[in-house]
């Protein structure tokens, strides 16, 4: 079996706005991105828009339940749905399976914060800390951190029960959730997918992490490709983006329209080293993207800014794209980390299906390991 | 050249060639299987930190390989490398760092902890009040590059698949409880499509520290029966009271079959079938109908082109918790019918524990080995029968039985139910 495969749906919301249309706006009219300076100065951050979450998650307790990156998260899930017509469509959403993205989920900063505050005052701290624990944190807070939660939460609120699988490991996790959708459907292993993540940018404990290797840009705004000649680094971006992925035949025979063509997806993840990534890129879009039609097409990329890779990605991109569109994802919304690749991907199969381009390449580089590439085209 | 094997529906059937195990009662498969026939449990007090205030002071943990000082990451990295060179060493595959095939591991979802944020806020301290201001002004020390790799998601799958040489983009991957199982899920499915010949799949899972028992505490799940540790685990019966939080790590190597007979390879069984279906009903509670258990465990036997009289043994998820337990009952009295009453069931997490992130993959071994042996372990503690669950769980005792088809059951909070079916031939 060898099935054509479509994209027939696609959500989003970021710094860039609400919905898949808003960010092709600010794509053509070139918007200056959103940007947080304060909130974690040194650190910038791209913080998402007002979202109206009850469009999506009408049960106000389905709400509370959630912390901010699982309700971008359904949000962005449940536009998806809405957009491939299968919302509400009990019987194929009992089928419809799902990959999600995701790293893990908030904490209640106040009580760290007490807790860390009182740790080197208590004569037994370890005590203290199970004292603390035990009375402090909600329980069900537990329920908006555990990775797997984005999409328990999407089969709660939306009905998606065909199966469920939480990929993890940052940037790569986006790209293998599509591969692994994308070689199912056609291998004939699986009809259809929802596939994406979201990301919370907006939290301090996320900051954390790449602080202490100093990866966060924390100079004046400057564009992603402008970054490695002053130590590079990326700026985090909250949202999220999901795509129902559908082989042709099923999505033809219930009336479903495509936005765009899924051709191929690839990663891999060889050792970092200097010329890694760059031989990576090469690799597969030698393998996926080699008849690439420069003059009709188009290529969004989901570099981080990272320093080194980020560069060998352009000079990839400079010799690959000749005279296509190049793209930045990271300058409309930032770097959303488990979503930036699936987001990537809604915005060249909407790019696709407004008739702006007949040929798309998407590129993944994760900022310490892992790189994609997909491939769509144009459906006449 | 014979004509490639298949299974009924036209699929390569999927062989294992390698097992490797961790748990609390021990390292590897020798002493794993002695422990789990012979009835012994790893549960024990904790010792790895000062229980005080707490409702649950017991846990499989396993103490006896170092990870100091104590991090999940880290400890759930060395099980799975130890797991995994027992698997790979077993299957005798590819060459030593050069396994030919792709990682599907499931690792427990990674957080700093508390001494990290300790160590944070002492590196940042401006003598006001600790906020998350003071830990990020710690990071910006300098200091602690080396974590920053420590608790990222991707790094244990990486440094997994570093070592053992598989090809690709490993993936890491959780589906809460039922994580190990989806490991296994997606090297069958790999294999099938014949995008590989060869899959290392893997659950580990090291996280027992203060926070994580607190947060199962807080949820009701964990038995609060500590005295005696071994006696709490008590799955399907009356007095069932939580699960215990355990620790270990399990490989399994998924070899197409014609692959390894080409090579001469041991076999070792057949996972013939999987099945899958989410729950929408509650974030932690499955549908009182039982419905998607239902559909996952008849997913299974229908993917493995087996009919529900053919299985002779059911490895059960069987945590000890009041809800699961009577849930599972449930679900396999609609699909084996009265039979189910006469079939024999066991819970190794009566023995180690609710092994959370890796107790499909554990429990995987464990039915292989049941196939193998021709012994199936017991369910422990069975004490106090639950007259609302009717089912032979093997009581306290190893039986001696031919088992030819297993059903191994994985639930998860989030509506994750994955099931799967091994057996020794090829269908």
């Amino acid at each position: 079996m060898d099935r054509e495969i479509w994209i027939t749906g696609v959500g989003m919301v970021s710094s860039a706005g609400v919905g898949v249309a808003a960010h092709l706006e600010a794509l053509k009219n070139g918007d200056a991105p959103r940007v947080d300076n304060d909130s974690f100065a040194p650190y910038r951050v791209h913080p998402v828009v007002a979202v109206p979450f009850e469009q999506q998650i009408p049960k106000k307790a389905d709400q509370r339940q959630m912390e901010a990156w699982q309700k971008l998260g359904v949000f962005a899930a449940g536009m998806a749905l809405d957009a491939a017509g299968l919302k509400g469509d009990a019987e194929r959403l009992g089928r419809l399976e799902m990959i999600v993205a995701a790293g893990g989920g908030e904490r209640d900063y106040a009580v760290d914060g007490q807790i860390l505050t009182q740790a080197p005052l208590s004569e037994h701290p370890a005590e203290m800390l199970n004292e603390r624990l035990m009375s402090d944190i909600r329980p069900t807070m537990f329920l908006a951190q555990l990775s797997n939660l984005l999409a328990g939460n999407i089969s709660i609120v939306h009905g998606v029960t065909g199966g469920s699988r939480t990929f993890m490991g940052e940037e790569q996790a986006g790209v293998d959730a599509l591969r692994i959708a994308e070689a199912r459907i056609r291998a004939g292993q699986a009809d259809a997918f929802l596939v994406g993540g979201s990301y919370n940018a907006e939290r301090p404990d996320v900051l954390l992490i790449y602080a202490m290797a100093d990866y966060l840009w924390a100079r004046d705004y400057a564009p992603v490709m402008e970054r490695d000649a002053h130590g590079g680094g990326f700026i985090l971006g909250s949202g999220a983006a999901f795509l129902v992925v559908e082989a042709a035949d099923v999505a033809r025979a219930r009336g479903a329209k495509p936005l765009a063509r899924l051709d191929a997806v690839a990663s891999d993840m060889p050792a970092r080293k200097s010329g890694s990534v760059a031989a990576s890129l090469d690799s597969m879009w030698d393998r996926i993207a080699k008849g690439f039609n420069p003059s009709r097409g188009v290529v969004f990329s989901g570099a981080s800014g990272a320093a080194g890779v980020t560069a060998e990605e352009q000079s990839v991109l400079a010799q690959r794209a000749g005279e296509a569109a190049v793209h930045i994802t990271g300058d409309l919304f930032g770097h959303m980390v488990e979503p930036q690749f699936p987001a990537g991907v809604a915005l060249a199969a909407a790019a696709l299906s407004e008739g702006w381009y007949d040929d798309a390449v998407v590129t993944g580089v994760g900022h310490r390991r892992g790189e994609g590439t997909a491939r769509l085209s144009r459906v006449d | 050249m014979t004509s490639p094997h298949r299974d009924r529906a036209g699929r390569p059937l999927v062989a294992v060639t390698g097992l490797g195990i961790v748990t609390s009662l021990g390292e590897g498969k020798e002493d794993n299987w002695a422990a789990l026939t012979a009835g012994h449990s790893g549960v024990k007090r904790l010792s790895r930190f000062p229980v005080a205030g707490l409702k649950t002071t017991i846990a499989a943990t396993v103490d006896f390989i170092k990870a100091e000082p104590f991090c999940a990451p880290a400890l759930s990295q060395e099980m799975a490398m130890r797991a995994g060179v027992e698997a790979v060493g077993q299957a005798g595959i590819g060459a030593p760092g050069d396994f030919p095939g792709p990682l599907f591991i499931a690792v427990p979802p990674v957080e700093m902890e508390w001494p990290h944020r300790r160590a944070l806020a002492e590196a940042g301290a401006n003598g006001e009040d600790v906020t998350y201001a003071t830990l990020l002004a710690g990071a910006r020390t300098g200091k602690f590059r080396e974590w920053y790799e420590l608790f990222l998601f991707g790094t244990v799958a990486e440094n997994v698949a570093r070592r053992f040489g598989t090809k690709g983009s490993p993936i890491s991957l959780s589906t809460a409880c039922s994580s190990g199982a989806t490991s296994i899920q997606l090297g069958v499915e790999a294999i099938r499509r014949g995008e590989a010949q060869a899959a290392l799949c893997m659950g580990t899972d090291g996280s027992v520290h203060p926070e994580s028992l607190i947060r199962f505490s807080l949820l009701s799940a964990l038995s609060t029966q500590n005295d005696p540790p071994e006696g709490a685990s008590k799955p399907f019966s009356k007095n069932r009271d939580g699960f215990v939080m355990g620790e270990g790590a399990a490989a399994v190597v998924l070899e197409d079959y014609d692959h390894a007979l080409a090579r001469g390879a041991r076999i070792l069984g057949f996972v013939l079938g999987c099945g899958e279906k989410g729950d929408n009903f509650h974030r932690t509670r499955s549908s009182p109908d039982g419905a998607p258990a239902i559909a996952a465990i008849e997913g299974a036997i229908h993917d493995a082109g087996l009919s529900p009289d053919d299985i002779d043994y059911v490895n059960a998820h069987g945590t000890s918790t009041p809800e699961n337990d009577k849930m599972e009952a449930l679900g396999l009295a609609s699909v084996l019918g009265e039979r189910m009453k006469s079939v024999p069931i066991s819970s190794n997490k009566s023995m180690v524990g609710h092994t959370l992130t890796a107790a499909g993959a554990v429990e995987a071994v464990a039915s292989l080995m049941t196939i193998a042996t021709g012994r199936i372990p017991p369910t422990i503690n069975y004490n106090v029968p639950d007259p609302a669950i009717e089912l032979d769980v093997v009581p306290n005792v190893a039986r001696d039985a031919n088992v030819r088809y297993v059903l191994s059951n994985s639930f998860g909070f989030g509506g994750q139910n994955t099931c799967l079916v091994f057996s020794g031939e090829p269908g």
